[in-house]
């Protein structure tokens, strides 16, 4: 551990660090554009300068490795002017346009020219201008406020591995650009936007929208994919404007996707936000009251197992255990938040979690994927194996189509029947795995919903079992990938069908020939709607999507960002989202709803308040009483032994930007989907 | 001058002449394995000479994918360094040197024989596609100022006399002297020796010890 001197105060850090790390450490503040702790070290801006006893030139400390005796100023007069002189150069040709900038108000530039700016400039020659460049719908450019701190280019080789932006040419010449203007074909491209300390990437359709000192920002939980994103929800009255990604290290890092960080003007378009109820075939607009006694009236009478309900893929915990309850009220076991059919027990936990954690990617040293592509699936997980993958401790297999991941695999085809393969040994990799100090395998859920799920469940336990994945408490390798951020919430309640219940392929063949009356859907959105046959149905839920269309009655609830509420991700990771802002009209919240309704129904559920809920949560599932934190699954038995099909596994998705009733609803997904093609998939060639 | 970061021409596909694969997997295996990347400016210049001496957007991906790297990267090293062209070349590139010591020596007036003779200046191409003038960094030639460089050959201790003759020469299709065209022999004084002029005598007593080694 080296002991160094920083402006007089003795230090003794990491080996390893570099200077501006250990400056950090104690709290000292270095200025920096080039520097990003997860990127790799360019040294290129100059603007970290320190001064060093014994170096007669200041010295850049973001690419300065501490040492032994190292004595280091870093507010003397000289580093004062050294880096005033940095911050001239950078000035010289960045353009005076703050006041039009969409970066002003957050930009490092502004901030740092605040202390090390001079306030007239000595450049009186013509200032350089750059050609705007096309990255695409998400990244808009504005190329002439560029200081080359080449962050974008090493985010993009590095962490989203697409490696697509360069600087070319050389000196004033110099550009960074795609060269042959094409859009970043990354679902993580939507980062370089926070990368950039100026003015020069930023976000397209927040283009001249807002400026940040307008906003309210509440820290909440994305729902676009099943990683429980931690995210920032940057709202004007009752308008989210943007989302950002907040720092979570066992989950996101700093990274979201594009889906998270571009879908949120979905959530102004197509709203339900009042109730409407079905007459002569046509739906329209009615009162809270009319809608739940419709409801009241259709249910006088029905039998309890002529009853359904399907809990859809951005649903809250606390609505789904209410309609849970409410369900048990009325007697029906048929309930479902597997919307996709996967066959996925309600227990044990770790049949259905990410056992290793996020987190526990950073260590694993092999890994197997079955049916999944994490890329589009879950794409900050992706560039979590890519991370691990860069270092060289891990080899990955990939069992399922074939997909442009960001690291190199070992494809072992598309047939699932090289699980059973693998654990008879026959193939390579079942050494490689054996061998493994971490293995991991990662289950997608489109092996899931085949009608063999239940057996390839079963082969992937057996695999985890037989390749030494499953060490007791130390590691747990079994990881299941769900798509959906419903889906571990639902399946910790136990959102499942009861004693003699339809799951949801039965309640949909019961409700075409007849057999069940009313169905309850909570924001499901991604069934077969055409099969509902003649069956009532009742939608709850924010958009007007496929379960609103076929819907007799429509009960208008909040988004993620309307509401406080919780959602578990694909470790069993609880996390609490918050209200952001007010949803549209009448629109409520969803447990509000329900209980509202309880009311109506003359079952009225325990509850009154948020807490009470909570409470009943609790209750329900002990995990939930455990925030942003995951409770280790213990092992047990589950899947159903069976022969394997032959068919090949097919992707899970079909259009990364279109997965949920927010995306659908997005303008700017659909121009990711004008300009990537109709099928997001291929561009990654998922079916190649 | 255009701006380097313009964007480079399309043209038909492209792939190493049987030779030139030959001579890259020579230059690839001075490097260790893995690190055939660092081939890319040997290959460059290759396929810069086999292809009329311009690189295309095809002739840079197709070394993109031969070298296993991704365009981008070679996108950024063609457009760095001002000798790969990314346009159309005339069949003879004259670049004159205009640094300092040919300057003094008087390159200005053998770049004004150029224009003179061909009707283009720096940066162009005469509309017959056979010349392309540009003005070129110090070559190393000083002793000989002032000179310039077409194609491999240096043209040294120039006049605009001289000059015209080389360029008319080449547009006759011949290939001129290159070297110095004052007659002096590589860069020996222009006035005859001024030492040296005898052969050495017998090895003085110091050099005697080293040279029995």
């Amino acid at each position: 551990m080296p002991r160094l001197t920083i402006d007089g105060q003795e230090v003794e850090v990491p080996a390893g660090l570099t200077l501006l790390q250990a400056c950090e450490s104690v709290g000292i503040e270095i200025p920096r554009f080039c520097y990003h702790e997860r990127l790799a070290i360019a040294g290129n801006c100059r603007m970290c300068l320190v001064g060093m006893q014994g170096s007669p030139k200041p010295i850049a400390s973001c690419a300065m490795p501490a040492a032994d005796g190292m004595v280091v100023q870093t507010n003397t007069p000289k580093v004062h002017a050294a880096r005033k002189g940095v911050m001239e150069f950078l000035l010289i040709n960045h353009p005076l346009d703050c006041p039009i900038c969409d970066q002003g108000g957050e930009c490092d530039l502004q901030d740092q020219a605040l202390y090390y700016g001079f306030d007239r400039g000595r450049y009186h020659e013509n200032k350089r201008a750059v050609s705007e460049k096309n990255f695409g719908p998400l990244v808009k450019t504005f190329m002439t406020r560029c200081i080359h701190c080449t962050r974008c280019i090493r985010f993009a080789q590095d962490v989203a591995g697409v490696p697509e932006l360069g600087a070319t040419g050389r000196g004033e010449d110099m550009e960074v650009t795609t060269y042959v203007r094409k859009a970043l074909s990354s679902e993580l491209s939507g980062n370089i936007i926070d990368l950039c300390p100026v003015g020069a990437l930023t976000s397209k359709p927040y283009a001249f929208v807002a400026r940040p000192w307008e906003l309210s920002k509440t820290e909440s939980i994305d729902v676009m994919d099943a990683l429980g994103c931690n995210i920032r929800i940057d709202a004007r009255s009752s308008e989210v404007l943007r989302v950002l990604p907040r720092v979570n290290e066992d989950v996101n890092e700093e990274w979201i996707s594009d889906k998270t960080r571009f879908s949120c003007d979905g959530l102004r378009r197509q709203r339900l936000d009042r109730p409407y109820v079905r007459e002569d075939g046509k739906l329209r607009p009615a009162t809270w009251n009319e809608a739940f006694a419709r409801i009241d009236a259709k249910l006088k009478g029905v039998a309890g197992e002529r009853i359904a309900a399907i809990a859809g893929d951005l649903v809250c915990a606390e609505s789904m255990l209410l309609l849970k309850r409410l369900m048990e009220g009325l007697g029906s076991p048929n309930i479902d938040c597997r919307q996709d059919g996967a066959a996925l027990p309600a227990g044990p936990r770790s049949a259905y979690l990410f056992n290793s954690r996020i987190a526990g990617i950073d260590k694993a040293d092999a890994l197997l994927l079955i049916g999944t592509n994490p890329r589009l699936e879950a794409s900050v997980l992706n560039a979590r194996v890519r991370k691990r993958w860069r270092s060289g401790e891990l080899k990955v297999a990939l069992i399922g189509p074939a997909g442009e991941l960001t690291y190199e695999y070992e494809h072992l085809g598309e047939d699932p029947r090289a699980l059973d393969a693998l654990v008879a040994g026959e193939h390579a990799f079942s050494q490689v795995l054996r061998d493994a100090e971490r293995p991991m395998l990662i289950l997608g859920q489109a092996p899931l919903t085949r009608p063999d799920g239940a057996a390839i469940l079963a082969a992937a336990r057996r695999l985890a079992d037989e390749t030494g994945m499953i060490l007791g408490t130390r590691w747990n390798g079994f990881n299941i990938l769900h798509t959906a951020a419903a889906r571990v919430a639902g399946l910790d309640l136990g959102f499942v069908p009861g004693q003699g219940g339809r799951d949801v392929e039965g309640i949909l063949s019961g409700a075409q020939a007849g057999e069940i009356d009313v169905v309850y859907l909570l924001g499901a959105d991604e069934i077969d709607t055409g099969r509902l046959g003649n069956a009532f149905v009742v939608y709850q839920g924010h958009h007007g999507d496929a379960g609103a269309h076929r819907a007799d009655v429509i009960l208008p609830g909040a988004a993620y960002t309307e509401k406080d509420a919780t959602w578990v991700n694909t470790e069993g990771r609880v996390q609490r989202g918050f209200f952001a802002c007010l949803p549209p009209g009448q629109a409520r919240e969803d447990w509000a709803i329900l209980r509202a309704l309880s009311e109506v129904l003359g079952r009225p559920l325990p509850v009154t308040t948020l807490a009470d809920v909570r409470a009943l949560l609790l209750e329900a599932a002990p995990t939930f009483g455990t925030l942003d934190a995951v409770v280790p699954a213990a092992w047990g038995e589950f899947g159903e032994a069976g022969a394997i099909d032959a068919a090949p596994l097919l992707p899970a998705i079909d259009n990364y930007y279109l997965t949920n009733a927010v995306c659908r609803a997005s303008v700017t997904m659909a121009k990711c989907v004008a300009t990537f093609g109709d099928d997001a998939s291929m561009k990654t060639g998922t079916h190649g | 001058m255009s701006s380097r970061a313009e964007i480079a021409v399309s043209g038909p596909p492209f792939a190493f002449t049987e030779e030139n694969l030959a001579e890259a997997e020579r230059h690839i295996a001075k490097y260790p394995d893995g690190r055939q990347a660092s081939a890319l400016l040997p290959l460059l210049h290759l396929a810069q000479r086999q292809n009329a001496g311009f690189l295309t957007l095809q002739a840079l991906d197709y070394i993109a994918a031969f070298l296993q790297m991704a365009p981008i990267r070679v996108y950024e090293v063609a457009t760095f360094y001002t000798m790969f062209k990314l346009h159309p070349m005339g069949r003879h590139h004259v670049e004159v040197c205009t640094n300092v010591p040919c300057w003094l020596r008087g390159s200005d007036d053998i770049l004004a024989a150029c224009r003179q003779k061909l009707g283009i200046g720096p940066g162009e191409t005469t509309a017959d596609g056979m010349f392309t003038v540009s003005e070129a960094e110090c070559l190393g030639a000083c002793v000989n100022a002032p000179m310039m460089q077409i194609g491999d050959d240096y043209y040294e201790d120039l006049t605009p006399e001289t000059t015209v003759a080389i360029i008319e020469a080449l547009a006759r299709g011949e290939t001129p002297k290159p070297g110095s065209q004052s007659g002096r022999r590589g860069a020996e004084p222009a006035g005859g020796l001024t030492s040296l002029t005898s052969m050495p005598g017998e090895p003085a007593e110091a050099g005697k010890s080293g040279g029995e080694a």
